[in-house]
């Protein structure tokens, strides 16, 4: 018998993801549990594996497209059939699958060219369009209306049946990465214009994800940034005094689990900070766990991995911890599970210098601790008649918050209380 | 890059100016980029237009209108003898590829479409090294490899110029008529010159190593064919290999390997004629990483990009079909992505044409396609001998058939036998296109006495509705609503 099988729900409302790679052909023998296709996520890039073995008969779906939950993917004939003659050759790139009525499994929608080249132009998925035409033919009216429908409903995306026109066919272009640049303009005479004048990359999933996300943010939340320099001398003679006692180098302690184990200890005392904004219910949800979300720099764009219960952690763990994810986050192989649940986040941009930042939070966290770069300075102490000049070590820190939940005092009595933390390494201690 | 060196920079680079190139860097021209075609030949055209397609129909015409003459005496007119003066044979097919040769270089130069003589390689992702012309280096910003596929030989055959064991391009020269003709292969292009040849008086043997002749096309469309060269061919042996060639001074020794026995013959001349494959060697493709596959295709997709997206490949080096009319559309998609717009590569049918006497074409599934995928089909047939027109023109041997899906009556492949299915199989590429049903071909009225009626009426077939065919109602088709 053949089966279809449909992406399944991956959870963590999640109902799209973009097909990075198909890993079987029509025609293969496959068992259960290999993986079927590799699907890009709004939090993670994961594996599909077969919930059946047999030979693949036809697979509807091509890298670089967008999926719903539910479409079909792969059709499979399982095992215990007669083998049948097989297609020697892939069946050509055609569309098969939702229900356009009239077309049987396996046919391509029934459009004219000129149909299609519409529903490309607009970025029109031709197999989610309902057909008017006699036989289940899709016209150029249905692919407009299917544009109308699509803009008047709330999730263009996926209500309206309409894939956003960047996930169509450009979606190729960024999966190689750039070559080197042409060589050097000698022979072009000023002025003359460039080709191409402009470029339209589309929006990747992980891009259009941090794009919404950015966007939304920053149009719902008040954001107030409180500066601050923290004086860190003390703690960075502990952090290489540890160092230089671990022979492992991979074992060395950067000044990030540091910040997290004092911001924990910090929000603690200011639980409003560890909080959500409710505004359905007008209600700020205090939260009960610390799960601190670290930004990382990933070669696909900012992906957040999240330390669980980081209040019941060691420094020691957070860091071992931190380190796995990161290396997740790099390689593409973070979880749902790994990128989400964050309570808090903190965002440490030292590694790449600059004196100062404006994070946007999280939301629908309310907070979010920034870190620049760490530099030596001279630091005046005393009175105005007697005072001495020293040099310090200082980092830069930035708390950005929602104003809505706290006040611009309580982002400065937050602060105050880090720096306290981070500059005497004592009183982190007990305050851990 | 050394002193006195030239090199010059494009927006577009397109490599070979055959069908695929020369449509490619049109439409390039067309939307406004500045385009460079490098190709190494003097003239524009490809195999296509040089050793191709053009050259082949002009002989096959020529053999249309010889064999015609003959057959007329069966409707009371006859011709005396016909006599082939070769050397203006030559000239007029040379003639027209002159005429499309230099109708392209117009056509280039009305668009402001620099043509560079020269072979081109990749020096890296964005510079052609040309050898052979003054300019010595091309940068561009986006490349279109259009440089098409070549004649494969024996193994351990190498064919000499003006040698007796000839490809299909020593074949289209016409240097002689040979008195007996070898044909190592039974695919359209050894079918379409054994023919001509045939006709022009060579006693033609053909042999192919498969069991069949033109593999792949339904057994129906081709069987007219093979009773055809069945009498027109000394002899059609299949499932016989050549073992051997040895060419000397007056002719070639051929070693053919059949079923039962392995026989030593004479001939004047062979055509080899055992498929074509991908020019995608010595380009500097690997260097570039450009991937190919295990057939030496360059992999694109939908918009025939290249594993590197500012390279384009299209026509026969980019995959199968290796038809002409495939790679011109591919050759537009390519420039129409460069140029930014959303094109794609969607064709639903690449229509098929052997233009042997009678003539087979098809278009989308086949029926041996759909038995193999185990599809559910319903087929319909209206052959010829119930045509008016085909009688007149003694094509009664002619068949057209169309492939329906049973449940919607969408049409999904058409195949016809006989004189004037080049034409035809439009209305079926139209019709597949358009997602048309059987209804919409029977409906559609078409010219009486002609042969596109067999097409509206293989469609009243399935309705069963055919005026010129009786089928009882339910024995075949479906019955109408009442």
């Amino acid at each position: 018998m053949e089966k279809v099988f449909r992406l399944p729900d991956l959870g963590e409302g999640i109902h799209e993801g973009e097909i990075v790679e198909v890993l079987v052909r029509s025609g293969d023998l496959i068992t259960e549990g290999q993986p079927l296709l590799i699907v890009e996520t709004d939090k993670a890039t994961v594996e599909i594996p077969s919930p059946f073995a047999g030979v693949v008969q036809a697979v509807h779906v091509e890298a670089g497209q967008v999926v719903h939950v539910g479409d079909p993917l792969v059709t499979v004939r399982e095992k215990s059939e007669p083998a049948e003659e097989l297609p020697a050759a892939p069946a050509p790139p055609a569309p098969t699958g939702v229900e356009p009525a009239g077309a049987a499994e396996g046919l391509p929608v029934a459009a004219s060219p000129a149909t299609r080249r519409l529903a490309r132009e607009l970025g029109v998925d031709l197999r989610r369009v309902r057909p008017s035409g006699p036989g289940g033919r899709v016209t150029s009216d249905d692919v407009r209306r299917a544009v109308e429908e699509a803009k008047t409903s709330e999730r263009p995306a996926v209500v309206g049946g309409v894939a956003p026109p960047e996930a169509q066919e450009l979606l190729e272009e960024e999966r190689i990465p750039p070559v080197e640049g042409p060589p050097s303009p000698s022979g072009m005479p000023e002025g003359a214009p460039v080709f191409p004048a402009e470029r339209r990359v589309p929006l990747k999933s992980f891009r259009r994800v941090i794009a919404r996300r950015m966007a939304d943010s920053w149009a719902r939340v008040p954001h107030v940034t409180h500066h601050d320099g923290v004086d860190i001398s003390e703690l960075e003679r502990l952090r290489q005094e540890l160092n230089r006692q671990t022979a492992d180098p991979a074992r060395h302690l950067s000044l990030t689990p540091f910040l997290i184990k004092a911001a924990v200890a910090v929000l603690k005392e200011f639980p409003a900070f560890n909080a959500r904004l409710d505004e359905a219910r007008q209600e700020i949800v205090l939260k009960a766990h610390y799960h601190v979300g670290v930004a990382v720099d990933s070669p696909r764009g900012l992906v957040v991995p999240v330390l669980k219960d980081a209040d019941r952690k060691s420094i020691t763990e957070l860091a071992t911890e931190l380190r796995a994810l990161s290396q997740r986050a790099r390689s593409g192989e973070l979880s749902p599970e790994d990128v989400s649940g964050g309570t808090f986040t903190l965002t440490n941009i030292g590694a790449l210098g600059g004196r100062g930042f404006t994070p946007i939070i999280n939301y629908p966290q309310t907070a979010i601790l920034g870190a620049g770069k760490a530099r030596l300075e001279p630091v005046v102490t005393g009175t105005l008649d007697e005072h001495t000049l020293t040099v310090r070590l200082i980092l830069p820190v930035v708390l950005a918050f929602d104003h809505r939940v706290v006040d611009g005092a309580d982002g400065a009595r937050f602060v105050n209380r880090l720096k306290t933390l981070l500059e005497d390494p004592r009183l982190l201690l007990v305050s851990l | 890059m050394v002193m006195g060196e030239l090199s010059q920079e494009t927006q577009v680079a397109v490599i070979g100016g055959g069908p695929g190139g020369y449509a490619a860097a049109f439409r390039a021209a067309d939307l406004g980029l500045e385009v460079t075609l490098v190709e190494e030949e003097p003239r524009c055209g490809g195999t296509c237009l040089l050793r191709g397609c053009i050259p082949s129909k002009a002989l096959l015409q020529t053999a249309e209108i010889i064999w015609d003459a003959a057959e007329a005496a069966r409707r009371g007119v006859r011709f005396p003898i016909p006599e082939l003066d070769l050397v203006k044979l030559r000239a007029w097919k040379d003639g027209i590829i002159d005429t499309l040769a230099s109708g392209l270089d117009r056509l280039a130069k009305k668009r402001n479409v620099q043509i560079v003589r020269a072979r081109a390689v990749f020096e890296n992702a964005h510079t052609l090294r040309l050898e052979g012309s003054d300019l010595t280096h091309l940068t561009f910003q986006h490349a279109v490899i259009a440089v098409g596929s070549e004649p494969l030989s024996l193994p351990g055959v190498s064919l000499k110029p003006n040698g007796r064991i000839m490809d299909s391009t020593g074949a289209l020269a016409v240097h002689d008529i040979p008195a007996r003709l070898l044909v190592v292969g039974g695919g359209y292009i050894g079918l379409e010159l054994g023919c001509a040849y045939a006709v022009f008086g060579s006693r033609v043997s053909l042999v192919h190593r498969a069991e069949r002749i033109l593999g792949g096309v339904d057994d129906d469309l081709v069987r007219p064919l093979v009773k055809r060269i069945g009498g027109l061919f000394e002899s059609v042996r299949l499932e016989t290999e050549v073992e051997a060639l040895r060419e000397d001074a007056d002719g070639v020794t051929a070693v053919l390997r059949g079923p039962s026995e392995t026989r030593e013959e004479r001939f004047d001349r062979v055509l080899i004629a055992v498929g074509r494959a991908p020019r995608s060697r010595g380009l500097g493709l690997e260097a570039l990483g450009i991937a190919t596959d295990e057939a030496g295709f360059i992999r694109v997709d939908g918009q025939r990009r290249t594993s590197m997206p500012h390279i384009y490949a299209v026509g026969d080096v980019a995959g199968h079909p290796m038809l002409a009319h495939k790679a011109m559309r591919e050759g537009k998609v390519a420039a129409e992505a460069i140029a930014g717009m959303p094109s794609a590569y969607d064709v639903q049918a690449v229509p098929a044409v052997v233009y042997t006497d009678p003539q087979i074409a098809w278009a989308g599934l086949t029926e041996t396609e759909a038995r193999r995928k185990n599809m559910a089909v319903k087929i319909a047939r209206f052959p010829w001998g119930a045509s008016g027109r085909a009688l007149t023109m003694d094509a009664a041997d002619g068949l057209t058939k169309i492939l329906f899906d049973p449940e919607s009556g969408r049409i999904l492949g058409m195949g016809i036998v006989g004189r004037g299915a080049e034409t035809m199989i439009a209305e079926g590429v139209l019709a597949l296109e358009m997602g048309a049903s059987a209804e919409d071909v029977a409906l559609t009225v078409h010219a009486h006495p002609t042969l596109s009626e067999t097409e509206g009426e293989a469609a009243e077939v399935f309705l069963g509705s055919a005026t010129h065919l009786y089928v009882p109602q339910g024995a075949q088709g479906k019955t109408p609503p009442p």
